[in-house]
């Protein structure tokens, strides 16, 4: 059985992978699973400098789903550089690191310094997390700025670099060609959905931002027609993302066009899903005898 | 040794009218839990509650861990209904645990509430040690107060609405206690678990009487293990994570 997938010139061994800020730094996992069992762990998303993100509450828990709004804190690079980087080091396994800027400059300054670190694979650009207050959001929301900013950090790392795309526009494909057209060696589809949950007692929002991002199996059929129609888009690989819980909804994914798949939500309720999901993978190829998993990659498409 | 396990529902009983004891075996390869730790536990294997729910450890006995838990939402409504013989997935021991007292100090021991759940292993633990500033709404509200007598070397009890004790909150009786102590107050030190304002009215007393004072929270939690940063709590430090710096602070880090 060959498990095996490409993500542009990275080489995963089969197509589980975390999503970030669903995984911490992986050290968190460790006691639970084999971390040289994944495809690739994409770590918490990073900035130049420390963020201490939003005040609590910070999640709340919806019909088959959560909000969250951590406002991205995270230890910054240099920190994780030197205190995380070690340890993922040790792991046969791709790291691929998550990252976001509140400007351009900061993009390509936060790629150029990742991609000088032994041990990063892979960096995946965060130009969607609905988190961030006014003016920000234009980065997955603008064409015109998503590809200028895609543009610039393509010239500054030379490593793989995965584009995670905002759901939360009018057309995914479109933003799928302008990553895709800007230098994005494969997309990740899709952040969480902007959403909002509201105290009927105190008549506020129950998160303190008030907005949030949902995921969680409530968001996976909109997730699972993103990649579908972002696999007619572009050529470049997708990793599909939103909602998996087990395997089934990782084939899902993979059938819609998905290369790889990244486990998120599921982490929060089972430490050891990835790895479930990758036997729940392995099981469905025995049953289908299917001897390669890439060539699911799409099937739902044949006509 | 392993911290995710499936675990037997050996009981599940009510102990009032909205709470019940949840008595669970779990395997030999658990770590053994302190005082203060807590299990995120499976109540639901669909996917409406989709989150664990963390819970105190309340006892650890021969038979196994047990839960005292107030059916307040979904989630604990459907665990309320749960039988004997169900296997749920469990995480656990989960964050840090109340550190013990020096011997020669006199643990004050807060609980409001349900907060009993969380403070009662501790009582235990100090075998006769500690005085018990026990708290509740009503006299019926008082769980587990005949136990929490026999542990302790004394307990005092207040309701909200004078049906049992001092009327008035635990912080006003600690108050009490501490403008006319038996011993010098540096000889003392608290632990608390309680609603939200009760441990922070508690922190201002504890600061003004420079008593050491540790304070088990409670926070919206997705994980338990330290991953989601949904649970953080202000500190003078930044913001730490309940489930793993926590859930058992110390009440002046705080930034109330």
């Amino acid at each position: 059985m060959d498990l095996s997938v490409r993500i542009g010139s990275l080489h995963l061994k089969n197509p589980v992978m975390t999503a970030s800020g669903t995984f911490g730094y992986g050290e968190e996992y460790a006691e639970f699973i084999d971390l040289s069992m994944l495809g690739a762990v994409v770590v918490k998303g990073l900035s130049l400098l420390p963020k201490e993100g939003n005040p609590p509450p910070r999640i709340v828990e919806t019909a088959s789903g959560m909000l969250n709004a951590i406002g991205l804190q995270n230890i910054g690079i240099e920190r994780f550089i030197r205190e995380k980087v070690p340890f993922l080091r040790t792991y046969d396994t791709n790291v691929i690191v998550n990252f976001f800027g509140d400007s351009v400059d900061e993009y390509v300054a936060a790629a150029e310094r990742l991609s000088s670190v032994d041990g990063i694979h892979g960096l995946e650009m965060n130009i969607s997390c609905p988190n961030k207050q006014a003016g920000w959001c234009i980065f997955g929301t603008d064409p015109r700025v998503t590809s200028e900013v895609v543009g610039a950090v393509r010239k500054a790392t030379k490593l793989p670099l995965i584009v995670k795309l905002s759901p939360n526009v009018t057309d995914i494909s479109l933003m799928a060609k302008v990553a895709a057209d800007a230098g994005a060696d494969a997309l990740s589809v899709i952040n969480t959905l902007t959403g909002m949950v509201i105290d009927i007692r105190t008549r506020r929002p129950k998160l303190a931002n008030r907005t949030g991002g949902l995921s969680g199996p409530a968001i996976r059929p909109v997730a699972v027609r993103m990649v579908y129609e972002v696999y007619q888009a572009v050529k470049v690989p997708i990793i599909g993302m939103g909602g998996i819980m087990h395997a089934e909804d990782a084939l899902e994914f993979i059938l819609a066009g998905a290369s790889a798949v990244a486990v998120g939500t599921a982490n929060f309720i089972n430490p050891t899903a990835t790895t479930d999901i990758l036997e729940g993978i392995e099981a469905y190829m025995i049953e289908e005898k299917i001897g390669m998993v890439s060539t699911l990659t799409g099937a739902a498409h044949a006509a | 040794m392993s911290r995710s396990f499936k675990a037997i529902i050996k009981r599940n009983l009510p102990v009032h009218a909205i709470h019940n004891l949840l008595t669970v075996s779990v395997p030999d390869s658990m770590p053994a839990p302190q005082p203060g730790q807590f299990f995120m536990v499976e109540v639901n294997k669909g996917t409406d509650p989709l989150l664990k729910r963390a819970f105190s450890l309340f006892r650890n006995t021969e038979e196994g861990i047990q839960i005292l838990y107030r059916v307040r939402g979904k989630g604990t409504g459907i665990l309320k209904n749960m039988k004997e013989g169900a296997v749920v997935d469990m995480l656990g021991p989960l964050g840090n645990f109340y550190p013990m007292p020096p011997e020669d100090k006199t643990p004050l021991i807060i609980a409001g509430g349900i907060g009993i759940a969380s403070v009662f292993s501790l009582v235990e633990q100090l075998a006769g040690r500690a005085i018990v500033f026990y708290g509740a709404r009503t006299r019926e509200d008082l769980l587990m107060l005949k136990e929490v007598k026999q542990l302790a070397k004394e307990v005092i009890v207040s309701t909200d609405d004078g049906s049992a004790g001092a009327k008035g909150t635990v912080a006003d009786s600690l108050l009490a206690f501490l403008a006319n102590p038996q011993s010098p107050i540096s000889n003392h030190c608290i632990y608390a678990c309680g609603p939200h304002p009760l441990l922070k009215a508690l922190s201002h007393s504890a600061r003004e009487y420079r008593v050491r004072t540790y304070v088990s929270l409670e926070e919206h939690m997705a994980c338990g293990i330290g991953a989601c940063l949904g649970c953080v709590v202000k500190t003078d430090d930044g913001y730490k994570r309940v489930c793993k710096e926590g859930p058992v602070m110390n009440a002046m880090e705080i930034s109330w």
